[in-house]
């Protein structure tokens, strides 16, 4: 673990620059620590961040861009006969890394010299088979130009990896040396020491910021990768979901945004109801003994997985509806059905609805209630009348947090749903949603030039345009109708 | 007067309900009832959930052994004869199997057990196919054993384990192809005899999984293990920048633009699906930056991204909650605003931070979706090694343990998922309940 070794080696000289610090800035002010300006520690501190900063912050910088670099010199190396599609590049590389692990392994055990694993040929070695004899396993025959540029991969990353070592411990030392000539019982250690901290707060706030483009960057390129494979017109307006991986797949996403719609509607017809009159119960009617059992039990619901849930639509609420209603009924035969996952996902949204609907409630003032019961109004026409109407915006807010969370929820629909996707009414058969696709085309072993593991960031990108639709609508809703009460 | 009231009586009174009253009375009680019924259906689900995962899961700690002696001949075993593991590991554990088998039914002539109607291959098939891989394991440990006559138990079929505990009847075993009524039969005369005996599974919680032909030596070894490293990575990320985060939020950030951008992305991060940060982790951790599939590290970063929004919410609150006099007073004797912060307000909102922080991490815990599209899915039988470098080893973790039992095809995975289940929700109880009495014995009302 060389990465280890030189993180450790940093902080170690960073280490040394707060021990040095310190007792030079106590040196320069003859031992009385009341004539420097700052705490002596900050002395210390400010060696220590000069030393460390820098040099981590370039370790981080090399270690993103030398993999790109060292990319572009190899691919150059490929005849264009090997690898005409950016697939095939893209095979052909990963060859060639498999290749330089290879040799390295072997050179590691002892195999290989470092001498032969430079120049070794594949005209006069069978390379494959003397990596398979220390356990490196290569799918096809070695090419001699997939050997040259492993072996080329090889020397610029030793020599690229000796480079950054230098390179930041150098950055190190210099840092370390600087702050040390620097440290003076005038300077103002601490004023140094805090604006890096304070860069160091903004710094962690803004990951929020970059996990976000993070997310939007990677879904739009591969979408954008999608939609040159695959016509954009085929995949929002199709009605069939017909992946298959030789090609010729039919990817319509109206079957799944169907499944999703119909799930999340019965979700919805099972949670909103419930939700609200137990939060309308406990906010208006409940003891506070009952009340203070039965909300953190209707609050435990919200802090089971999801794979719990899943678990129960599979075992026992599939089987049950399965049984009790679809077989006599004769509407189907499947326990895995839009009915199981509504329902399963409609008890998980309970707490959703009822939480947020019962803070909502309590924020009405006594005054409007006490009016209400001043006119005669019984306690359930105030409730209907009064307290519902002023509390109605932030309630939808509530039902539409709750339905972006049904529409991005995932193990619940694969485990109850299904995976059949069809345009059909009955609840009682299987069908499948966005979010049991994007599972189903990015799991196992999947090559991500091909369109039917590409839909799946397609996919990933309208469930996340979707989803931020509605929370945007539901802040949008609660901010404009709130009402302002005194 | 008196009359008149007499011949005219009064529409309404006080004393007699009206009929439009008794209707509104009536609507009153229906509403109350209905809102009692919504509690009870929100509180029998919860009941009805947890009744059918722990009456389909608890059978899972426990299992069925066969406990016979076994004689370790010298000349299946170490045909060379002289004890060296390296020329001992040549024999696979076929060689081992018969070895099983023959004792098995020596031992059960001896012991005067009828064996009607089970053939020899049938009683091989009633031990577990595990059972001889454990033996080699375990004779290669120790060479000596071979030649001698040791007391072993050894995993019963998962059919047969499945007959103890009531999955498996004579009625379902005659429509089985896996398993006949007879050798069902024999397995009662064996536990009758003492020879089969069900007994807690300790195995259930230190194994790693097992292949779908053995459900019964699966186990949770690897993906507790797997979901404990994880837990390190998020701990170490999120804590750290989402405090950080968190201070700059609370304490120093200006009001502008950049301040709002930041609030924005946060609350929207908080409601973006699980299975978007999945997307990400694959295409940015994996795609891009080459960290190795199913790895620990990179489960905990597309955790840690996830949980960030929770613990800086929470840790904003609690910073919130610590009054202005504390920092005015901080102030007021010459300390710098970030002293104030780090030195005064900080330890005083940590009860609240550590709160929220074991909440984030409960919730990571029992996150699938995302790992699904990181690799954890796969089969995973090593398990990794210490970190820092297991942390780059791929294992699995408890929720998609649950998840990939649930899509193995012999019904015995069903009581192995519930019970993985049952560990899972222990973990998180446990948690929750540390957060709870961190809360009530830290949490300081001003």
């Amino acid at each position: 673990m060389p990465l280890l070794w030189i993180v450790i080696a940093v902080l170690v000289l960073g280490t040394i620059g707060y021990v040095l610090g310190r007792r030079r800035a106590m040196a320069s002010a003859e031992g009385d620590a009341r004539s420097l300006h700052s705490l002596p520690n900050y002395y210390g501190l400010n060696v220590l961040l000069f030393a460390v900063v820098p040099a981590l912050l370039v370790l981080s910088v090399w270690l993103l861009v030398q993999p790109v670099v060292i990319q572009r010199q190899v691919v150059n190396m490929i005849p264009d006969t090997a690898a005409q599609s950016a697939g095939e590049l893209s095979l052909v590389m990963s060859d060639v890394r498999r290749v330089a692990d290879g040799l390295d392994r072997a050179v590691e055990l002892g195999a290989l010299s470092r001498e032969d694993a430079r120049t070794i040929r594949t005209e006069f070695t069978n390379v494959r088979d003397r990596l398979a004899s220390i356990g490196v396993a290569l799918g096809d025959e070695v090419s001699s130009d997939v050997l040259r540029a492993a072996q080329r991969y090889r020397v610029l990353k030793t020599t690229g990896t000796i480079a950054m070592d230098a390179v930041v411990l150098l950055l190190a030392a210099i840092g370390l040396g600087y702050a040390y000539a620097r440290t003076h019982k005038e300077l103002r250690a601490r004023n140094v020491v805090e604006r890096a901290v304070l860069s160091l707060l903004i710094l962690a706030s803004t990951i929020a910021i970059l996990t976000t483009v993070g997310i939007v960057l990677s879904m739009i390129i591969e979408t954008r990768d999608f939609f040159r494979l695959y016509p954009w017109q085929q995949f929002f307006f199709g009605t069939q979901w017909i992946p298959s991986f030789e090609g010729g797949s039919e990817l319509g996403l109206i079957p799944l945004l169907w499944g999703t719609i119909y799930i999340t509607f019965i979700a919805l017809v099972v949670s909103v109801p419930l939700g609200l009159f137990s939060a309308v119960y406990l906010a208006e009617y409940a003891s506070s003994r009952l009340r203070s059992v039965a909300k953190p039990m209707i609050e435990i619901l919200a802090g089971i997985p999801t794979i719990v849930y899943g678990l129960f639509a599979l075992i026992t609420v599939g089987p049950m509806l399965r049984d009790y209603f679809a077989q006599p009924l004769g509407l189907g035969t499947s326990s895995a059905s839009v009915a199981t996952a509504g329902i399963v996902m409609g008890i998980m949204l309970i707490p959703f609805v009822s939480s947020l609907s019962d803070d909502i409630i309590n924020a009405v003032p006594q005054s409007l209630r006490d009016g209400s019961y001043g006119l005669g109004a019984t306690k359930s026409e105030t409730v209907k009348q009064v307290i519902l109407p002023a509390a109605l915006p932030g309630i939808v807010g509530a039902v539409l947090l709750a339905t972006s969370r049904g529409i991005g929820e995932t193990m619940i629909v694969v485990l109850g749903a299904g995976a059949a996707a069809r345009l059909s009414l009955n609840p009682f058969e299987a069908m499948t949603t966005v979010t049991v696709k994007i599972v189903g085309q990015l799991t196992g072993d999947t090559d991500f030039s091909s369109p039917e593991a590409l839909v799946a960031f397609a996919l990933g990108l309208t469930l996340f345009a979707i989803t931020l639709g509605l929370n945007v609508l539901a802040l949008f809703i609660v901010r404009k109708y709130r009402e302002e009460y005194e | 007067m008196s009359d008149a009231t007499a011949e005219t009586p009064r529409k309404s009174s006080l004393y007699r309900t009206s009929d439009r009253v008794k209707r509104r009375n009536r609507s009153e009680v229906r509403f109350r009832v209905l809102g009692l019924t919504a509690i009870g259906i929100g509180v029998a689900a919860l009941a009805l959930l947890v009744i059918s995962i722990i009456g389909n899961g608890y059978n899972a700690f426990r299992q069925t052994y066969i406990s016979i002696p076994v004689e370790l001949t010298a000349d299946r075993l170490d045909p060379d004869g002289n004890r060296d593991a390296d020329e001992m590991s040549r024999v696979t554990t076929f060689g081992y199997a018969p070895l099983l088998a023959q004792s098995l039914y020596t031992y059960l002539q001896d012991q005067d057990i009828s064996m009607e109607g089970v053939s020899p291959q049938a009683l091989m098939a009633m031990i577990s196919q595990e059972a001889p891989a454990q033996l080699r394991r375990s004779v290669l440990d120790n060479p000596e054993m071979v030649g001698q006559t040791v007391d072993l138990e050894m995993l019963a079929n998962g059919r047969i384990d499945g007959y103890f505990k009531g999955r498996v009847t004579m009625a379902s075993a005659e429509l089985d192809s896996n398993v006949t009524p007879a050798q069902l039969q024999l397995a009662q005369r064996m536990a009758d005899a003492g020879i089969m005996a069900t007994r807690f599974n300790w195995a259930f919680i230190t194994n790693p999984d097992a292949s779908g032909q053995r459900p019964e030596a699966a186990g949770l070894g690897v993906a507790i293990l797997g979901s404990f490293y994880m837990m390190l990575v998020v701990l170490a990320l999120a804590l750290p920048i989402g405090v950080a985060a968190s201070i700059y939020l609370e304490e120093f950030a200006p009001q502008n633009r950049f301040t709002d951008a930041i609030e924005v992305n946060i609350s929207n991060l908080a409601a973006v699906p699980s299975i978007v940060f999945g997307i990400l982790g694959l295409a940015i951790f994996i795609n891009f930056a080459g960290l190795p599939q199913s790895a620990p590290v990179v489960g905990g970063l597309v955790l840690t991204l996830m949980t960030l929004p929770t613990i800086i919410i929470a840790t904003r609150a609690s910073l919130r909650a610590v009054p202005p006099s504390i920092r005015d007073a901080a102030l007021g004797l010459g300390a710098s605003k970030m002293q104030s912060v780090f030195h005064h307000v900080l330890p005083l909102a940590m009860p609240g931070i550590l709160t929220g922080t074991i909440i984030g991490l409960a919730q990571a815990l029992g996150e699938t979706a995302p790992l699904l599209l990181i690799g954890m899915v796969a089969f995973v039988r090593e398990f990794p090694a210490a970190p820092p470098e297991g942390l780059f080893d791929p294992t699995s973790a408890l929720p998609v343990q649950v998840y990939n039992w649930t899509q193995r095809a012999d019904p015995a995975f069903v009581e192995r998922a519930s019970g993985a289940t049952i560990v899972l929700l222990l973990f998180l109880v446990f948690m929750n309940a540390m957060a709870v009495i961190l809360r009530r014995r830290f949490e300081r009302r001003w």
